[in-house]
């Protein structure tokens, strides 16, 4: 059966045609776009851990999932890096079975509870959403609907387990735990795959764990999905470092038939002005890391952290909305992007741009950085911005910003995030030989397979991508494993 | 978890550890390092491995107490449990036959510089080693290094053992009695410093091994970053060891009071 019979195989089945029929299509697209209840932005603004998206509750969803309309071709699904059956577990939740919604999910996805807030949906399944396809309405809210059955599930503590293939003895190794790695490590322990992650830090998770803070996405939930990886059998060993503490040779000594790369893309970036290393200036991976995965705001955490009273952070990604709103939940009375763009250019999600707003983060487009000057101690004291203005669009039909002769302007400041993009970890590519490499230090790959230069070495991720998402690694974790798997029964 | 098999004082506030890591054993060179953490909320602290022993698959690491976290750790006892153990980092100690390359170590600095000493004899040189400490009871190491130097040097500030003076004396007495082709330092920021300044003057090539503020210590977050010859440098993956002559020595000693 092709995937397009299968999907078209469960949307004909009898209660699926019942639930189509119990409602007018006009009656299902009237009704207007459920709300995520949030916490209230001024009380957030002071919390750190406790999460601003409270999730729908029962009658929401259900009442929610009721305006997709179950279309013939659902256009949705190719909306999905990792190709969920959203019709299927839509419909699931209208009639009520929220642990077959669950499943669904599970059947293409290692982590639905973490796709369902992190994922950029706009950008994605709703946006191929037939709603603002073809009808100029919001669009069904796939990815608050995903979240629901996900923490349904995780509540209920009856978590299924995808259906195991019989195990087939094949060694794989998996360098890294972040969302690629363990999207690939599900998929693969599904096929009968024998799993071992590395993964450097002492924790799992990667990103998931340093990177995203508590209130977007708290820890408990990541570690939920990882535990159902190691009911599945998946095996991990943190602090070892694939390339330092063991090389591919020993993997290969040690039986390992195949290994996939997803180290990731954790080197920050800097600009290289002057006054950058005072102190106070700091990474946003380094300012995240030591929040989330090192607690250091906790008086009981060993990990100290800068607590500034008036904090810029250079950027406007998603890390730089994690880091400005981390630095006002630690306190600042002034939290500020600083971002040489206009805010139609900023690569966060709106989602996120829209809670910082409310949490009072002050935002400077249209400015860019150019030095900071320290006290006599070295701290930072005041930042210069440079005034920008869009020029034309370039080749790419990028408008690119350009300084303003003259127009600067300093800013007092205690502290400085920059978050200006990430580079790939050199780890990798360095200590195995034979690897192909982009000038920009990613791996080159097969973009149909994920394959390297290395026959048995496939990557995915940041480390194929540079600086990207979470469920672009997840979707390329599951092409890899769908090709390695190919690759072993030819 | 990492069990530690032995524990030995060096002075009171010197501690060595045996810990048990085999895989990190049987691939770490001299000049590596690692990052231990010592419990649920304990922080990441990087520390350079002193010496391995492949067979009984251990580390050898030596840290002193200074601050919290060094005091948590120096009161573990053998049979005790590191929480976790990771490496070896960083770019292990470039080593050939140089000539006679002077090994000035500071105080617990002393510990690191020792695989490298080791290294540095194995490969032919000349190893004169210029051993400083505040007082005879801080001298540490001394016999494992005589163990591989053509010659020790003890320079105490008090002047309570070996030579009064500082270890800029010892190194300076050498480059004014022989041709000296490489130095090597490993202590204190600040004495790593003078001896730069010191042999920049003499023309000797020279080595330092950088301690700065870690957290990850896998080059993923730049708060080891420092400036050599103009550029920054990431201490965890760049490092530890530098041109001490094209080191910002003044940026790092400032950097390094950031949480104090």
């Amino acid at each position: 059966m092709t995937e397009q019979e299968y999907i078209q195989s469960r949307r004909n089945e009898p209660w699926r045609d019942e639930l189509r029929r119990s409602m007018k299509a006009k009656e299902r697209g009237d009704r207007a776009r459920v709300h995520m209840p949030e916490l209230d932005p001024e009380y957030r603004s002071h919390s750190l851990k406790e999460e601003v998206n409270l999730g729908l509750s029962e009658e929401q969803a259900v009442f929610e999932a009721a305006r997709c309309l179950d279309c013939a071709n659902p256009t949705c699904m190719e909306g999905c890096p990792v190709g969920i059956h959203i019709p299927t577990f839509i419909k699931n939740i209208e009639r009520g079975e929220f642990l077959e919604a669950a499943k669904v999910l599970k059947e293409t996805s290692a982590l639905p509870a973490v796709c369902g807030r992190v994922c950029p949906q706009e950008k994605q399944c709703e946006a191929k959403c037939i709603y603002i396809q073809k009808m100029k309405k919001e669009p069904v809210a796939i990815g608050y609907l995903e979240r629901f059955a996900a923490d349904y599930e995780q509540k209920s503590g009856k978590m299924s387990l995808p259906e195991l293939a019989p195990a087939n003895g094949i060694k794989i190794a998996v360098v890294g735990s972040g969302p690629a790695g363990l999207s690939f490590a599900g998929d693969m322990a599904k096929k009968g795959y024998d799993i071992t992650v590395f993964e450097a830090l002492h924790e799992i998770g990667g990103v998931l764990k340093y990177g995203i803070p508590e209130f977007r996405l708290p820890n408990s939930v990541v570690e939920v999905e990882i535990e159902v990886l190691r009911k599945m059998g998946v095996k991990f060993i943190n602090n070892c470092i694939v390339g330092k503490t063991i090389t591919r040779e020993d993997l290969l000594e040690d039986g390992y038939k195949g290994i996939f790369v997803a180290s990731g893309a954790g080197l920050p970036n800097f600009m290289n002005i002057p006054g950058e290393n005072l102190i106070g200036v700091m990474s946003s991976n380094e300012f995240l890391t030591r929040v989330n995965l090192m607690d250091a705001s906790n008086p009981e955490s060993d990990t100290p952290v800068q607590k500034g009273k008036k904090v810029a952070i250079i950027g406007a990604g998603n890390t730089a909305m994690d880091a400005v709103r981390t630095a006002r939940r630690l306190g600042a009375e002034r939290a500020m992007v600083v971002y040489r763009r206009s805010e139609e250019e900023m690569p966060a999600r709106l989602e996120e741009v829209k809670h910082a707003k409310e949490e009072g983060i002050e935002f400077h487009t249209l400015h860019n950085p150019i030095r900071y000057e320290g006290d006599e101690k070295g701290h930072v004291q005041r930042m210069l911005l440079q005034k920008m203005e869009l020029g034309e669009p370039d080749a790419s039909g990028r408008r690119s910003p350009r300084p303003i002769e003259g127009a600067t302007e300093w800013i007092d400041v205690d502290e400085v995030i920059v978050s200006v993009g990430v580079s790939p970890n050199p780890l990798i590519p360095s200590t195995f030989k034979g690897l192909e490499m982009s000038k920009w230090g990613t791996i080159i790959v097969n973009q149909e397979t994920m394959q390297s230069a290395l026959p048995e070495v496939y990557a995915g991720g940041d480390i194929v991508r540079g600086g990207a998402t979470v469920i672009l690694a997840m979707g390329d974790g599951r092409k890899a494993a769908a090709a390695m798997d190919k690759a072993f029964n030819s | 978890m990492n069990k530690i098999v032995a524990k030995e004082y060096f002075s009171e506030n010197v501690v060595k550890f045996e810990v048990e890591a085999p895989l990190i054993a049987k691939s770490r060179k001299a000049g590596h390092f690692v990052i231990i953490r010592v419990g649920d909320k304990g922080e990441r602290i990087p520390l350079t491995i002193a010496a391995s022993n492949t067979e009984k698959g251990t580390i050898t690491i030596v840290i002193q107490a200074v601050g919290e976290s060094s005091k948590k750790i120096c009161a573990l006892n053998e049979g005790d449990y590191i929480t976790d153990v990771v490496g070896p980092l960083g770019q292990a100690t470039h080593i050939e036959n140089y000539g006679t390359v002077i090994c000035a170590g500071g105080g617990v600095g002393i510990a690191p510089m020792l695989p490298i000493i080791e290294a540095m004899k194995k490969a032919g040189n000349k190893v004169i080693s210029v051993l400083a400490a505040r007082s005879k009871d801080l001298v540490i190491l001394e016999k494992q290094v005589a163990e591989y130097s053509d010659e020790v040097i003890v320079m105490t500030d008090d002047g309570s053992y070996g030579n009064k003076g500082l270890v800029t004396n010892g190194v300076e007495m050498v480059i004014n009695r022989e041709k000296v082709d490489l130095c090597v330092t490993i202590g204190p920021a600040i004495m790593m410093k003078f001896v730069s300044l010191l042999t920049q003057k003499y023309n000797v090539p020279t080595m330092a091994s950088l301690n700065t503020i870690m957290v990850d210590g896998t080059g993923m977050c730049g708060a080891c970053r420092i400036t050599v010859g103009g550029k920054t440098k990431f201490v965890c993956v760049d490092g530890p060891e530098f041109n001490a002559h094209e080191v910002d020595f003044d940026e790092m000693l400032m950097r390094l009071r950031a949480y104090n």
